[in-house]
């Protein structure tokens, strides 16, 4: 099975990904006009052999990753807590509520500039732009799943016996895990867009992944502009699957069988 | 063979009256559930036979009327009043084993007791193999089982259950019928089971309440008397047919009122009582 599928599935891939490249080089080989400044492949291959090669690049990913781990970690926690809050105290809905009916329309990388003058180090300001990225999204989901809990489970559990506190922790808060695993997925795109932004604004010398596609432009090295690319790519691609791994490694009972 | 005669309960329940929007549906509804004994509910669909048990499990107060359990006026829902439903209610997050714990657990059981307990029951409606699995891998006629067993642990003085076989294919109902029946006879217990099948009703009763549509109250009270343990051949008997008969003419009554009320489900019923009754 796992073989034929390697065959079948991969081939095709590879097919299109070799097609793809082959048709890069051909677009600068041939000089078409807008396109003729592209790096070729060779050289973006050479570029990346270069920084995997070089410890600055790893400290790249090093800073871009954690920047993502706390304040996403942060949004969670936060946005978690206050959704499930907020849907189970109607008191504390009509609180919070109306701070996010203004707060949320606003894109996050439009609090770029308020967020450098207030925060006192590049650190802070990302962690806090990357939160403000993920938050909302993530309490609003995790509102969503508690007020959609199946309520004859609810009433089953007071049935056999459960109290509030058993109601909340077997049964709210199992039932809404889907939702906060939706969260944490457009979440996690959401805080890649705004990491790879507010590094590009930011950067000063060492700045992650972004400052540094940032700093390739400004010097106009232009394969290196396509390794950043290219890893952002990939550091986005590889938080989505481990969200993905978590989602399946916490809720077994979703699991296809 | 019944051992455990302890913990039955029974229920009377006298001028019950319920209305949602203005529109009665409950009126002057006295029965009674004895100790014991399998009552059967039966009535045509929209009668009120959910509001009725949701007033019993203590999911709904009553506009008026009194409902006792074994002489105590009944509160909010708790344990000793258990409810199967129609639509599954097993906990998807938790496996068969889980499940069916839920109602120690919550109550605190120790742990030891609690397992013999699970297990034995898990045993009886032969899910014993499948107590490690989530309730979407198992099939419609496992989830009435695990069902029916989360209910049981709890060993609760009345088990209610509000048709608890519908949307099952006819041949896994068939096979759960003649289950949920041996499992009576073996266990005991006060059931209420309701149903709007009246051959179900009526191979599965002790007692028949024939309810109304409209204000919903209990028409008649038939005591079907055929033997036990029971088993399919018992529907091929006069008796049945004769029991049956009775009954259908009673029903089909009310049927034809909820059919001209314009309730889409009673025409199904309606259709299907006059074919029935075709046949004889
Ligand atoms: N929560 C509710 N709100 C309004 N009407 C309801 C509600 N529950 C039931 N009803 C109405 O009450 C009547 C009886 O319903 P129900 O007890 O579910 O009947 P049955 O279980 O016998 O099919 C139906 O006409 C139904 O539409
Ligand atoms: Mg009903």
């Amino acid at each position: 099975m796992a073989k034929r599928w390697l065959n079948r599935h991969a081939l095709r891939g590879l097919v299109s990904i070799v097609a793809f490249v082959v048709l890069w080089e051909l677009v600068v080989v041939l000089k078409l006009p807008y396109l003729k400044f592209l790096p070729l492949p060779g050289q973006v291959a050479a570029s990346l052999g270069q920084s995997i090669a070089s410890s600055a690049y790893w400290q790249d990913w090093e800073l871009s990753l954690g920047r993502i781990l706390v304040g996403f970690l942060a949004a969670q926690a936060l946005g978690i807590t206050l959704g499930l809050a907020m849907g189970i105290s109607r008191t504390a809905r009509r609180f919070v509520f109306p701070i996010f009916e203004v707060l949320r329309p606003i894109p996050p990388i439009a609090w770029i500039p308020l967020a450098i003058i207030f925060w006192p180090t590049t650190s802070l300001t990302i962690y806090f732009l990357v939160f403000t990225g993920s938050f909302f999204i993530v309490a609003l989901n995790v509102l969503d799943g508690v007020k959609s809990v199946d309520q004859s489970l609810v009433r089953a559990a007071y049935s056999l016996g459960a109290k509030p506190r058993d109601v909340f922790w077997r049964i709210m808060l199992p039932a809404t895990l889907p939702y906060v695993l939706t969260g944490a997925t457009v979440g996690m795109g959401v805080t890649w867009n705004v990491l790879i932004a507010a590094e590009m604004v930011t950067s000063a010398g060492q700045s992650g992944l972004g400052g540094m596609t940032w700093a390739a432009y400004t010097n106009g090295v232009l394969p290196v502009i396509v390794v950043g690319m290219l890893s952002i790519g990939v550091a986005g691609y590889l938080s989505s699957a481990l969200i993905r791994f978590l989602g399946e490694r916490f809720m077994p009972w979703r699991r296809r069988i | 063979m019944s051992t455990v005669r302890r913990n039955f309960g029974e229920f009377q329940v006298t001028g019950l009256t319920h209305a949602y929007g203005g529109v009665p549906v409950l009126e002057d509804c006295s029965l009674e559930v004895p100790r014991g004994k399998l009552t059967v509910l039966v009535g045509p669909s929209g009668c009120g036979k959910t509001t009725l048990i949701n007033i019993l499990a203590g999911y709904e107060a009553p506009a008026g009327g009194r409902v006792l359990l074994d002489g105590q006026p009944v509160g909010g829902p708790g344990p000793d009043r258990l409810v199967v439903f129609q639509e599954t209610a097993l906990f998807p997050w938790m496996t068969v084993e889980q499940n069916v714990a839920f109602g120690c657990r919550v109550r605190g059981m120790p742990a030891g007791e609690m397992r013999e307990r699970v297990q034995a029951v898990l045993v009886k409606v032969g899910l014993s193999d499948f107590q490690a699995k989530y309730p979407s891998q198992l099939s419609g006629g496992m989830q009435r089982r695990a069902e029916l067993a989360r209910a049981m642990v709890n060993d609760p003085k009345v088990l209610m259950l509000d048709e608890p076989f519908r949307g099952l294919d006819a041949m896994t109902r068939s096979i759960m019928q003649e289950f949920y029946v041996g499992l009576f006879e073996e266990v005991g217990r006060t059931n209420l089971f309701i149903t709007h099948d009246l051959e179900e009703a009526v191979f599965l009763a002790d007692r028949l309440l024939i309810m109304t549509y409209r204000p919903g109250r209990i028409k008649e009270v038939i005591e079907v008397d055929l033997p036990r343990p029971r088993t399919f051949q018992v529907m091929a008997t006069q008796r049945y047919n004769d029991i049956r008969q009775h009954a259908l003419e009673l029903l089909f009554e009310e049927a034809s009122k909820a059919f001209e009320a314009g309730s889409k489900a009673a025409f199904d019923l309606v259709d299907g009582l006059a074919r029935a009754a075709g046949r004889q």
